[in-house]
């Protein structure tokens, strides 16, 4: 391992005047779950669409693989096997499950589709179910399942996961959390989970940050985060979860 | 015995709402029609414009509104109409059933139709201008109905293909064959050029310049009149030749080549299948190009830009090819339309026409073929046959497209055909997918 997978340095940026990120760091080394946790507006899901440029960052660097791509266009990004999950899952609605799918291989070689379809169908059955049904026509839980399973068509190195948690009824939570764990383990896939549930993300995370508008004003191992006195007093409500 | 008398009961509790309402009804139609039906300008004696008024035309049409709304309030509750349940499922599977041929059925017809109307130069004429507009949906269809680009100035493509071939074939003689191509290589390139400033643009605002690039267009062609002939227009443009052979009555001409007798028809005959042919290469393009990453880019791109970006599809080019794929048929259509005509000028060239050729994509269900071929033929076909009322026309029209909006908000025919299957075929209804009523 030379250097963390993503290192993001000193970012910074802003929507008009209204500064969203100011100047934050974090690092995500190859393998690991970082979560970055944070009230409402704190700027989590700035950062997450700053990585693939909208907005695009006004000072600061992010380095993947020690190259730098703060400058390099969307769609170049998901080529170098960065793939996301963006907040509110944006699936297709009129398209069909296995559409979405075939959507999410776009980067990837046409050769491994048959693969990479039957490793998504593997981790998420329910989909294998509902292949030719409309995406807008699934449950939330179904709709953030293809949400994934759509980003890993694209055999990512990078998943970022924004807010998967959104909507969903506890059960599913786990359900998710389970499968990102799996993937981390069984696959080696890097993961970096934007979440408000701050209690379940820290329990699945390796390491976590907690963001406060717009700067990180904590970090560490997600077990000791989970101790300490601010993170449960702000987010996770005295100690239960606050899901 | 309670469940029997539910219904009964139902009713009269209706009728004071139904009252309210179809007093609410008549108001507003009143209020609507009072200065549209109520009043009448006529010259007076001195030239001077008098108003009469009308109360009893006016007093008519609120009493039939207030009869109509009190009617479907009293038997049908104040719940939206939804017309597709009061059939019965009978009707329904043979309706399924039917649409499977309608494809099939509408081509055989097309391709049969110069036969059956070779006496009637009037139908043929209308089929060759039912033609165009299907074409010219099509061809918008892949820039609203799979990209979701709302374009409302396409004509300006379906004018940059007709000048195009109208001044290639003038000043430099080429012939329709050289020209069509060329207009549609042209057309293609404005296509490009408006995708450039509409890029970060989406929905309203993009509509907005669109219909500003259609108007600039229109009036660049009504004022250049050193290059395009302005309001003037240009007249005797060559008409099409069937591979060399003019449709002319001497040696050499279509009819004496093949020994036939010499027939004015026989150049409309070609012209229909030319259009049909053009119509017909649109269809199948769309169609290839849907099972295509780019086609598969353009629907993704239509339901969310955002998903699509972080995906690694290039929004950009996606944008621009479906801009300039879509210009280039208007571009075909519109060489077609001079070459037919002989003669064109800005006026053909309207606001109307867009909005024309967009109510058919809207009402044939954005993205259909089949239903943007049937729009088309509905819409251009009525307009031509509710010609004689001209003064309701577009009361009727307007009409339409209400009822079809309350009634089928997705267009005629709504649902997306997916472009890939695995294994059998089995898909929810679209109803349940609420898309038109996001």
């Amino acid at each position: 391992m030379t250097g963390p997978l993503l290192k993001i340095e000193k970012l910074e940026a802003s929507y008009g005047h209204v500064a969203a990120l100011k100047g934050v760091d974090i690092e995500v080394n190859a393998g690991e779950i970082v979560t970055l946790i944070g009230a409402n507006g704190a700027g989590k899901s700035t950062l997450m669409m700053s990585i693939f440029g909208y907005p695009r960052a006004q000072a600061g660097r992010i380095l993947y693989d020690g190259h730098d791509i703060t400058r390099v266009p969307a769609h170049e990004i998901a080529k170098l096997r960065i793939a996301q999950v963006p907040e509110g899952r944006r699936i297709f609605s009129r398209m069909t499950v296995l559409e979405n799918l075939q959507m999410g291989a776009t980067v990837g070689e046409p050769t491994h589709f048959p693969k990479d379809i039957a490793r998504v169908f593997k981790l998420f059955p329910r989909l294998q179910e509902r292949i030719n049904q409309r995406g807008g026509t699934l449950s939330g839980g179904e709709q953030q399942m293809l949400a994934i399973g759509r980003a890993l068509m694209a055999r990512p190195r990078l998943l970022l996961l924004d807010e998967p948690s959104l909507g969903l009824a506890p059960l599913l939570v786990k359900q998710i959390f389970r499968a990102i764990r799996e993937l981390n383990e069984r696959d080696k896939l890097t993961v970096f989970l934007v979440e408000q549930n701050a209690f379940h993300a820290l329990k699945l995370a390796h390491r976590g940050y907690v963001m406060v508008n717009g700067a990180i004003t904590l970090s560490g191992p997600a077990r000791e985060l989970l101790e300490r006195d601010e993170v449960k007093s702000a987010y996770l409500e005295g100690g239960r979860p606050a899901a | 015995m309670t469940e029997q008398s539910a219904p009964a009961a139902a009713v009269p509790s209706r009728f004071p709402a139904a009252l309210k309402s179809a007093a609410l009804s008549a108001l507003v139609a009143f209020g609507l029609f009072s200065l549209i039906v109520g009043a009448r300008t006529d010259q007076g004696p001195t030239g001077a414009l008098i108003v009469f008024p009308r109360l009893d035309d006016l007093a008519w049409l609120a009493g039939v509104v207030f009869a109509g709304s009190f009617l479907r309030t009293l038997l049908f509750g104040d719940a939206p109409l939804q017309v597709s349940r009061h059939f019965p499922s009978g009707v329904k599977r043979i309706g399924a059933r039917l649409s499977r041929f309608a494809a099939p059925a509408l081509l055989g017809f097309a391709l049969i139709a110069p036969l059956l109307f070779y006496s009637n130069r009037y139908y043929l004429d209308l089929s060759i201008l039912v033609l165009t507009y299907v074409m010219l949906g099509w061809g918008l269809n892949i820039v609203v109905g799979l990209a979701g680009l709302l374009d409302l100035g396409y004509v300006a493509f379906y004018a940059v293909g007709a000048y195009s071939y109208a001044l290639l074939a003038q000043n430099f003689g080429l012939s329709f064959w050289i020209g069509l191509p060329l207009a549609g290589i042209l057309a293609a390139f404005w296509g490009v050029l408006l995708g450039f400033p509409v890029l970060r643009l989406r929905g309203d605002y993009l509509a907005i310049v669109t219909l500003a690039f259609g108007e600039i267009i229109r009036l660049v062609l009504i004022n250049w009149q050193s290059f395009t002939g302005g309001p003037n227009g240009i007249a005797s443009i060559p008409r099409p030749s069937f591979f060399g052979l003019p449709f002319t009555d001497d040696e050499g001409g279509f009819a004496h080549t093949f020994g036939l007798e010499f027939s004015p028809i026989h150049r409309i005959v070609f012209l229909f299948y030319v259009i049909l042919a053009l119509a017909l290469l649109t269809n199948w393009v769309t169609i290839r190009l849907r099972r295509l990453p780019i086609g598969r880019a353009w629907e993704a791109l239509r339901e969310d830009e955002i998903a699509c970006r972080s995906l690694g599809i290039n929004t950009t080019n996606t944008k621009l090819t479906a801009f300039a794929i879509g210009a280039m048929f208007g571009g075909f259509a519109g060489a077609f339309f001079a070459t037919r005509q002989g003669f064109i000028s800005p006026e053909s060239f309207v606001f109307m026409e867009s909005a024309l050729i967009l109510a058919i994509v809207v009402l044939g269900g954005m993205g259909s073929q089949l239903g943007v071929a049937v729009a088309a033929l509905v819409m251009i076909g009525a307009f031509e046959l509710l010609r004689e009322f001209a003064q309701y026309r577009m009361l009727v029209f307007g009409f339409a497209m209400v009822l079809i909006m309350v009634w089928r908000p997705r267009g005629l025919i709504g649902t997306r055909v997916p472009s890939i299957f695995l294994r059998k075929e089995k898909e929810l209804p679209s109803s349940m997918v609420a898309e038109g009523r996001r």
